[in-house]
């Protein structure tokens, strides 16, 4: 193997190696633990920097090898599509790492912290990294137990343990979609790897080799059903990580975890797999019918969640909301236009990482400067205590509301530009949560950062060290320029053409949000208005837990009683041909003999059957 | 005098001398950990280019039916015989301080040992069988005698239950004997040589297969807890010393399924084809519905104790699938299950001294006081529910592709039937995740106010764990390492 081929190996294993050093050795020592696994975070920067100008390497594996039967390989492939995702996990995981070396700072398990966050990039790389379902299903899960880890990083406290837990399970409840699909592409392809199903797809030899690998009968004799129904399988999968409807639900909760877990996990990286992964699988999306759907998921899920973020108070779950409400956008660009090369979908994922992030990183740096207070109604007038996080704070929710000239702008134009030119209404559904955006983003800052101090803690806040000024403020240019130069051509957009339409009414609705945010929250000593259903967040985590407990807990009893009485029925049923009460009294001597009988019954019955039969 | 026969004798050799007052726990550890470096021997002594049954030695015992002491291993026994050794030396470790008759009680377990290494490694059926029944009466002996809560009930009940399993077994088994047709045998005798057996194509007549499988199906299905027949496991697990749960549910359970895989799947196909969807419909039963009951527990050990039951579905979704894939993937999730279990149960032996009952309301932020133990059981506990990078995933991958992709035969499983079982059983992982993580949340996570105050465990129980967790990582990572064993054993089995 030459050294290149090595070269994405390296940038896979190097924070698994910081993980295991970190977990085994020096679990003790904090410091050397955030050197190690800040260090190998720096590597993987440089590495994902390097990897920009290198060619595109594939290197594989058999991993599990049955010839013709089944074939799963350990590949790593770093073509583009890899990259431009490497760029922005290594980027905002360099960060994050640094930001945390002084957030976690007093922290009692500082040490478990990181060693759990270079497992998490460990396992996000290796999503990034895969060349095969198969192995990309490994690392999906892996992430989802190094998110369980970090969102019950203060596990002492219940909501954590809840958290975490919802967070998993809502995940596997995904992956069981995803891995079904898996295994109906496998049966329909021969294989797992993408680019052989690709190859196949492109050259038009698919079909033929579906009527080969699928017997007639079938659940689906048509194949485009067959695919089309396996997509959407997949698709869960991706509405798990991605928090989309109806498995949004864990997301806000997984504001529990410490903050720059939100920033890179639950904003930035983790929850993008989804869409990311829908960019990988462009092909069959585009070849069957499942993009329209797909579409709608996402569609639903930007409007639903851009109106439950209008009425929340903590901080982190505005921002949870606006995460979901966009990864809905991206989610919808990644049915409408899927591209190989990202298209619209991983556009936006590449601009709102930074600024997402850098929200996250702001709201943070509050966070500790106010000793964890998260109610954005207790802090109020931090612009004058806190200038250097109110400034890159105010360029993130502008970035983010989509004003013209940072990058949010260009990749929402982009969607928004998809929309329109393939479906009105889904156009229309993702200007009005533009506008939500603007209007929901306006309240936070405007009650959090301007007017009067609510509390003594607003009042003593002050900017945060170096350590987590410094990403905030890189974070803050990367969102006004991340959108600018060669960056939409690394997606396969060109310059659009046509369409003014677009763009002007975006603004429109960026101007719209923002002044109905600002007149009606500018000097508001309290919220002016209460929407019980959507502050109640439509009532989603109260109509599951009745599903859950209608169902699965009924059922759950159910079973145990049934269990229960065969149990009885056992026992009546020895104890009345075997004489329990004799038994019993042979085993409270511990009778040997008793074993030996019925050991010497199975003998006799041998013989038996040897001898007179 | 083969490596083999001396991994069988040595254990039985030190029960004696424990008996006669040799230091019990002291010389149990020590052949324990000679019987593992033997097994590695063994394993590393084995030639994979040329493969099939080595290290074979042979004492006749009753020459006029064929009947001799066939001992050898191909890399399915040795793989078994890994999982034998290992959970051996995790389950002596993890024994607790014994206070009455210690002799009898190490002497217990070696004998358990003793007689599941012997099974694995029989290549003649009677002594296959023997070897078994061996080993389960010093089981029911331990649980008995050393047993907690309703131990005799408990011991009654899985010593009647596994009586009757190992009876039906034997009759199916006696069945099998007679059905041979001699004409396509060497010296046109009957023979209990299992080698020559599986050699032979079209042994049994087909007519005979279903008769004779379905009792060897109910038999080994009692031994593996195939539901309905499954309802002295988890009681049993309970009740039973920590050692004897973690052997038999962690090794000597899998001789159910390794008779499955050793005798049924290359002897009765035919028999196989004509009860599959009895098979497919009770293995979905193991696995939803033992799943839903595994939910409603609210104590660890029975908890733990269901779910095993519930795994042994997806071993037999392997099995079902009948393909080298699949019966490769149950093959390898004999073993990661087998160290699992063993990692749980043993953990679970260190809680009940915190608090006899186990009971989930008695536990809580255990992993602040005691980091090592909420590591450690969180991995087993993740392992269990088949997360990547631990044996049970790679293998349970192996299991559902192996089953989704089975080709279908004219007059066999329709295409469908098995593939509905694949999405039970995909669904099964969901439900396994929510019992695991619900026990793990209430038990190491929240408030450290449970009442039962749990210190870390000893030096002794963290090798004991650590040597489980190790050998379920190398399977996840890469399981090259045990299916470069397993594949050609089963590749053969498949071979006629």
């Amino acid at each position: 193997m030459d050294t290149a081929k090595l070269f994405p190996w390296f940038i896979l294993l190097n924070p698994l190696i910081a993980a295991v050093l970190i977990l085994v050795a020096t679990r003790k020592n904090h410091g050397l633990s955030a050197v190690i696994s800040v260090g190998s975070a720096f590597f993987g920067l440089a590495a994902a920097l390097c990897a920009w100008s290198l060619p595109e390497v594939h290197s594989a594996v058999q991993w599990i090898d049955f010839g013709s039967a089944l074939q799963i390989p350990l590949g790593v492939k770093l073509d583009h599509l890899a990259k431009t995702m490497l760029l922005v996990v290594a980027g905002i995981g360099f960060l994050v790492h640094l930001y945390s070396t002084v957030y976690m700072e007093h922290d009692e398990s500082k040490a478990r912290f990181f060693g759990h966050l270079s497992l998490f990039m460990f396992s996000m790389l290796g999503i990034v990294l895969a060349d095969n379902f198969a192995m990309m299903f490994i690392f999906w899960e892996l992430v989802g137990v190094s998110s369980y880890l970090l969102i019950g990083h203060w596990f002492t406290r219940d909501s954590a343990g809840k958290a975490a837990n919802k967070a998993f399970i809502m995940n596997r409840l995904g992956d069981f979609g995803f891995m079904l699909g898996i295994l109906m592409l496998w049966a329909a392809f021969g294989t797992v790897g993408f680019d052989q199903m690709r190859g196949m797809v492109n050259d038009g030899s698919a079909m033929q080799i579906f009527r080969q690998n699928l017997p007639a009968g079938q659940f689906f004799i048509h194949a485009p059903l067959y695919l089309t129904v396996a997509v959407l399988l997949i698709f869960c999968g991706a509405m798990g990580k991605s928090a989309q409807f109806p498995l949004h639900t864990w997301l806000p909760d997984a504001m529990e975890g410490p903050t720059p877990v939100s920033a890179l996990i639950h904003a930035a990286t983790m929850v993008a797999a989804g869409v990311y992964m829908l960019a990988r699988i462009a092909f069959l999306i585009e070849w069957s019918q499942a993009g329209e759907i797909i579409a709608w998921v996402g569609a639903i899920t930007s409007i639903l969640a851009a109106l439950m973020a209008t009425q929340q108070d903590d901080i982190k779950r505005v921002l949870a909301y606006s995460t979901l409400s966009q990864l809905g956008y991206m989610v919808m660009a990644a049915g409408l236009a899927p591209n190989a090369e990202g298209g619209p979908a991983m556009f936006h994922l590449f601009t709102h990482a930074f600024f997402k992030a850098l929200l996250f990183l702001g709201a943070g740096a509050v966070i500790h400067a106010l000793h964890h207070e998260q109610d954005i109604w207790k802090m109020g007038g931090l612009s004058k205590t806190m200038r250097v996080t109110t400034a890159t704070f105010a360029i993130g929710t502008l970035a983010l509301t989509g004003c013209p000239g940072l990058a949010g702008f260009f990749s929402k134009d982009a969607i928004l530009l998809a929309a329109f030119g393939h479906n009105k209404a889904l156009f229309g559904i993702g200007l009005a949560t533009a506008f939500l955006t603007a209007f929901y983003m306006t309240r936070l800052f405007v009650v959090a950062f301007l007017g009067k101090h609510r509390s003594e803690a607003a009042h003593h806040g002050h900017d945060c060290p170096r350590a987590m000024t410094w990403p905030l403020v890189i974070l803050a240019f990367l969102s006004i320029l991340a959108a600018y130069g060669a960056v939409p051509h690394w997606f396969g957009i060109g310059h659009h053409e046509g369409a003014k339409i677009v763009p002007t009414l975006a603004i429109l609705a960026f101007l719209a949000g923002s002044a109905v945010g600002w007149v009606l929250y500018s000097g508001a000593e309290k919220e002016p208005l209460s929407v019980p259903l959507l502050r109640n967040k439509f009532y989603f985590d109260e109509i599951y837990g009745a599903i859950v407990a209608g169902t699965q807990d009924v059922l759950a009893f159910i079973a145990a009683g049934m269990d229960a009485i065969v149990l009885l029925v056992v026992r009546a049923a020895g104890g009345m041909t075997l004489g329990l009460g004799y038994a019993l009294r042979l085993f409270q001597v511990g009778n040997v003999q008793a074993y030996a009988f019925i050991f010497g019954l199975g003998v006799v019955g041998l013989i038996y059957f040897l001898v007179f039969r | 005098m083969t490596v083999i026969s001396l991994i069988i004798l040595l254990p039985i050799a030190n029960a004696l001398a424990i008996m006669l007052g040799a230091p019990a726990r002291r010389s149990a550890l020590l052949a324990s950990w000679v019987q593992l470096a033997l097994t590695l021997f063994a394993v590393l002594g084995y030639n994979r280019t040329v493969g099939g049954v080595q290290f074979g030695s042979s004492w006749s015992v009753a020459p006029e039916w064929g009947l001799s002491l066939r001992l050898g291993a191909d890399g399915l026994s040795l793989i078994m015989l890994l999982l034998t050794a290992l959970v051996t030396v995790a389950a002596i470790h993890a024994s607790p301080r014994i206070e009455k008759r210690e002799g009898l009680f190490f002497a217990c377990i070696l004998l358990i040992d003793a007689g599941a290494a012997g099974a694995f490694a029989s290549f003649d059926l009677f002594f296959f069988y023997a070897f078994h029944e061996l080993a389960l009466i010093p089981t029911f002996l331990l649980i008995g005698l050393w047993g907690h809560g309703q131990r005799h009930a408990a011991a009654w009940r899985i010593t009647i239950y596994l009586a009757l399993g190992s009876i039906i077994v034997l009759v199916g088994l006696a069945k099998l004997y007679l059905a041979q047709n001699v004409a396509l045998l060497p010296g046109h005798a009957r023979t209990f040589d299992m080698i020559v057996m599986a050699k032979t194509p079209a042994l049994i007549p087909a007519a005979a297969q279903g008769g004779i499988y379905i009792w060897l199906l109910i038999g080994f299905g009692i031994l593996i807890s195939l539901v309905p027949f499954h309802s002295w496991a988890p009681g049993a697990y309970a009740s039973a010393p920590t050692p004897a749960a973690m052997l038999h549910a962690g090794v000597l359970k899998k001789f159910g399924l390794y008779g499955l895989l050793r005798v049924a799947v290359p002897l009765l196909p035919e028999g196989a084809k004509q009860w599959a969807h009895v098979l497919l419909v009770l293995l979905v039963l193991n696995i939803l519905y033992i799943g839903l009951v595994t939910i409603a527990q609210k104590r660890l050990d029975t908890m733990l104790g269901y779910s095993s039951v519930m795994h042994m579905g997806y071993v037999f979704l392997g099995i079902a699938a009948g393909n080298a894939v699949g019966l490769s993937g149950a093959a390898l999730l004999m073993l990661g299950h087998g160290l699992s279990i063993a990692a749980l149960f043993a953990m679970a032996g260190h809680l009940r001294q915190s608090s006899p009952t186990l009971a989930f309301t008695d536990f809580g932020g255990i992993a602040k006081r005691a980091p090592f133990l909420g590591y450690a059981f969180g991995m087993a506990a993740f392992a269990s529910i088949g997360l990547p990078g631990f044996a049970n995933f790679s293998s349970e991958i192996m299991v559902f592709f192996g089953a989704f992709g089975s080709v279908p035969q004219p007059g066999t499983l329709s295409f469908s039937a098995i593939q509905i079982a694949v999405i039970c059983g995909l669904w099964g992982v969901v439900i396994s995740a929510v019992y695991m993580l619900r026990a793990f949340r209430k038990i190491f996570m929240g408030e450290d106010t449970g009442s039962a105050v749990v210190a870390e465990p000893k030096c002794d129980l963290r090798w004991a764990v650590i040597i489980l967790l190790v050998a379920l990582l190398i399977g996840g990572v890469w399981p090259k390492s045990y299916l470069s064993f397993i594949q050609p054993s089963v590749e053969a089995i498949l071979a006629k």
